[in-house]
Parts: C-alpha cells; structure tokens; sequence
C-alpha cells in the first residue's frame, strides 16, 4: 500500500505541471485550451528522442521549448486569424498527432530502457530507487510553481491575469491583449509538454497515444485543488492545483487497487468529476429554489 | 500651441454589414476639430452615432473612408490597443473598465504602466503611494482598501476607480461615453462632480456623451449634436452661453428636419 501511495504521490507531482498549465489557461486566461493532449505528447516525444540520444536533462528543455511552441500556434490561432478559442485548440491538437509521429520517426511508441534518465542519474548519485523517483518531480514542481508565481505579480504577469479577467478594459490601458493570450498559451503548454518529457522518462517508455483524455485529468485536478484548498490568489491557486493532481493520482490508485473499476474506466470517472464538479453551481441553484418553494408551501 | 487640434477626424464614413438589408450608415462623413484643452459635450437620439463616433476614434473598427488624426499622428490604420496609449476611455457600464478580480492597486498600476517608470513586479512601494495619493482625493475612503478586490466594489465605486484609470496615464484625449448613466441619481452627480474636477486640473481635451441636455450645456466649453451618423449643430462661446433646453431642443428638431429635406432633394436629384 505504501509503494501504491508513493507511486501515485510520483505521479501525482509529475501530473501537477500539467494541471499547473491547464490552470494557465482554464483558470488565469479563463479560456479552455485543447491544445493539452497534443502538447503532453508532444513533450513526450520529444524528451524520449533527445533522452535516447544521451540528453536527459537537455530532453526536458526540448519538451518545454517545443510546448511554448504549440501553445504559440493555438495562441496565433486565435487572435491572428481569429478562430474559435475551442476550435484552434483542436486544431493543434490534431496536426500535432502527426509531428509526435514524425519527432519519434513514424513509430507510435519508443522504449527508454537501458538509457539514462532524470531519475537513473539520482540513482546513480546512490540514493534509494523511491527517492530518487520522488525528489526531481518534487524539485521541479516546486521550482516552476515559484516561477510561475513570481511571474504572475510582475507586469507582464499582471497584464496576462487581466486578459483572462476583462479583456477590453486591457485593450483601453493601451497593452496588446493578443500578445498577453499567445505568451499565456506557450507558458501552459510548456508546463503541459514538461509534464509529458517527464512522465515518459518516469515510465522509460514513450506512446503517441498517450496525450489523449490529459485535458479532462489535468482539470479534475484543478477542480479536486480548489475544492480542497479554496479559491485565491494565483500562488495558492497553483499550490492547490498542485496537491489536487496527487490527490487525484492517489485516488485513481485506490480505486484501482480495489477492484472498484477496470483500467480502461479510468477516463471515464475523469470526466465524471469533471463533469458533476462543473455543473455543481447550477445543481446548487436549482436544489436551493426548489427547497425555498417547498418552504413556501409548507408554510401555508 | 493651444490651437492646434489633439484630435481631427476628416470626412469619416462607417457603414455596418455594407451589401445586405441590414446596412447602416453608423458615421456619414464625420469632419471634427477637438482643441487643446476642449470639453465637448455630444447629445443626440439613441442610434445617432456617438458611440460608433468613439469606437471609431478608438479603433474598435477601421472606418470605410476618412482619416484620423491623434496629437499630429495619423492612427486611421494603427490598432486599438497602440491608441489607446494617449486616449482614455470609460463606458455606461461600470464593470467594463476595470477588472473584477484583480485588487484596485493592481488595476490601477495595469492602467498606470504605459506611462510608468520601468520595474519587475507589477505593484511597487513608490507607485503604490502615488494610487493611494489619488483616491484619497476621491473622498470615498478606497484608499484604505487597495487591496480589495474590484468586483467587490459598488458600481460608483468602481467608476470612479475607473475614472482615475482613465486619466492616470496622462491622456491627451479623454472619451466619456455616458459614464454615470448606469448610476442612482446621488451617486451620479459625484462621479460627474469628480469628472469635472479631474478634466479642470489636467486639461485634457475630453468628449463627454450625455443624455442629460441641462448637463449638455452647463459643463464644458463647446456642444456637439448628432443625427443619423452626422454632426448636425456645433455651438462654442456666446452661441453656447445665450441657448437655453428649448432652444435646443427646437433646433434639433429643425436641423433633422433640414437634413431630411436635404436627403430627398438628393434622391429627386439622382432621379
């Protein structure tokens, strides 16, 4: 049980860049990006070819570098050509299955073994095979998060949470709202395609399919974050963001582990919770004026 | 100096959805001069063009024919946001200019940083004093709540707040487009009241659209009327001073009727 919790808690601080990216875009942009799928992918493809050829770390860069660059092609989309926000993030998404199977060389999948990784290298270093799969994903997370949270208080940072908040108000203070949407778009995906270099290095294995339902996971653990720890600023935004992807990794494994459904159910109860997490508000609503009218009656 | 126009505007022509039934001639050959130092008042019926007058202004959309000119500059092709660097804008609606969830320092220092002296983080100490200096002057005790979120603030409130955006950065042209319509009576009359005093300090040339026609002209120098996308009467100095309501009213009705009778003697024309 123990080595289930650890794994998921790996995974989990793995999965929280991506629902960090997905909070970008969702929460701060306030505009649903469905570029994820591809650009996880793509992270992944690209950090198992350049792992494969003796690059690791260098691997991890190439992820960031190339999501900036799928998040700037939906970004582009949008405000150049001026395509529906859902649309041009699909759009993307689609050409991408395509350059992930040119960037692993037309194969859908790629095997890491026998090569160096982020996590063989602490191995090596002589630390525990469970310390080391924990301690670069904890690092990395935390250092983006701080990035991240540093970048949102500068002015540039300040004039993309204003984009997602009253994007006119933006345009009349004379700052280029566009430009805003295209740096928010690259900065989630790079956060997204690191995810993707990582889990690839984690798993030692690379699959061109594997992108698809990361938009639906990295939501729920957006939504698991904020029901755990509140709204609030983009700090604590993206530490609760961050703790609901382990969670939600943590309850996956449980659910697993019990039998409580099959391994391809997995996506399903995903956008269930998304599902029931989003339509909350309305259910409230709905719930709350039908006790009032049964008080009403009552009363009489 | 002081008679160079800020703002001139030749000849400026707008038609919405041109080729289909629903065509409409918003702006038909807009000529205006705005001076230095210029409070213009614009009255006119609802769909007469005011509003489209500053959207054009402001680059919401690119007229079908004429130019415009800001401060010496031509900006007929530049886009919204680049304008925007000399022009402030505030609407009806008090939630369209600020943003909800950021904190009143944090819009400030968005609307502050075009003109702002460079830094890293968005709100810093020197700054911070500076938006703390200017609400105070508002009287509404928000400077003790700069960390408040916006949203948070009541629709006065959050015009006001919106009012010092519009004119922290210095504009050169400031756009009032029925600013205090949206608000209860007394609360009105103080966003109009800190309007006048902040456009009587900086000078800056301003265009105030109003449906208050008392208001029209017992506030600034000069009042523009609009018809059916037209600058239909232009009235400044003694002209201005002698016009009562009535008066007013009577020649805008006779300067539509006029402008009617022009249109069908164009049509006989063509026939």
């Amino acid at each position: 049980m123990t080595l289930l919790l650890l794994g998921s808690v790996q995974l989990g601080l793995i999965y929280a860049l991506m629902a960090m990216g997905n909070y970008v875009s969702f929460r701060i942009l306030n505009i649903p990006d469905l570029t994820v799928d591809g650009s996880f992918a793509l992270g992944m493809a690209v950090s198992v070819m350049t792992a494969a050829s003796g690059h690791p770390y260098l691997a991890l860069l190439f992820a960031v570098l190339a999501g900036a660059c799928a998040g700037l092609c939906t970004g582009l989309l949008q405000t150049k050509a001026g395509i529906n926000p859902i649309l041009s993030g699909i759009l993307t998404m689609t050409a991408l299955y395509s350059v992930n199977l040119f960037v692993m060389g037309g194969k859908a999948n790629q095997s890491l073994f026998g090569f160096d990784t982020v996590f063989t290298f602490y191995e090596k270093l002589g630390l525990s095979k469970a310390m080391a799969r924990t301690i670069p994903p904890f690092i990395i997370v935390v250092l983006v998060a701080a990035v991240l949270s540093v970048f949102f208080k500068t002015r540039a940072g300040m004039a993309i949470r204003a984009t997602g908040d009253n994007e006119e108000m933006v345009r009349s203070s004379s700052i280029n709202a566009n430009f805003a949407k295209c740096v928010g778009f690259a900065l989630a995906n790079s956060c997204i395609a690191l995810a993707g270099g990582l889990v690839c290095q984690y798993n030692q294995s690379a699959d061109t399919g594997y992108g698809s339902g990361m938009l639906v996971v990295g939501l729920a653990s957006v939504i698991i974050g904020e029901a755990v720890l509140g709204h609030g600023g983009v700090t604590r935004g993206l530490i609760s963001v961050a703790v609901g992807a382990v969670l939600y990794q943590i309850i996956i494994a449980i659910a697993l582990k019990v039998n409580l459904l099959p391994a391809y159910g997995l996506k399903f109860v995903s956008a269930l919770i998304v599902g029931i997490a989003l339509a909350m508000p309305t259910v409230k609503a709905a719930i709350a004026r039908q006790t009032k009218k049964k008080n009403a009656k009552g009363g009489k | 100096m002081e008679n160079t126009p800020i703002l001139q505007l030749k000849d400026v022509k707008k038609t919405f959805h041109p080729g289909t039934p629903d065509a409409k001639t918003a702006l038909n050959g807009v000529t205006l001069d705005v001076s230095n130092g210029d409070f213009i008042t614009i009255i006119g019926s609802n769909g007469a063009g005011k509003s489209t007058l500053f959207n054009a202004i402001c680059g919401t959309f690119y007229p079908d024919e004429g130019s415009i000119t800001l401060n010496g500059k031509d900006i007929t092709d530049a886009p919204d946001y680049k304008r925007a660097y000399e022009i402030g804008r505030l609407f009806q609606d008090p939630m369209k200019g600020t943003a909800p969830h950021m904190t009143i320092e944090e819009n400030m220092a968005l609307a502050y940083c075009r003109k702002a002296s460079k830094s890293f983080f968005a709100v810093n100490k020197k700054d911070s004093a500076y938006f703390r200096e200017l609400l105070s002057q508002l009287g509404l005790g928000l400077e003790d709540r700069m960390k408040t979120k916006i949203g948070l603030l009541s629709g006065g409130q959050r015009q006001a707040v919106s009012l010092l955006m519009s004119t922290i950065s210095d504009p050169k042209l400031l756009l009032l487009d029925e600013h205090t319509a949206a608000l209860d009576p007394a609360t009105a009359a103080k966003v109009l009241e800190i309007t006048v005093n902040i456009v009587e300090k900086t000078k800056t040339a301003t265009m105030m659209i109003t449906h208050d026609i008392r208001a029209a002209l017992a506030l600034g120098n000069r009042t523009i009327m609009m018809d059916e996308g037209r600058i239909i009467l232009d009235i400044s100095g003694d002209q201005r001073k002698n016009m009562t309501v009535d008066d007013l009213l009577t020649l805008y009705s006779k300067e539509s009727k006029k402008q009617l009778a022009n249109d069908r003697m164009l049509f006989s024309l063509e026939k």
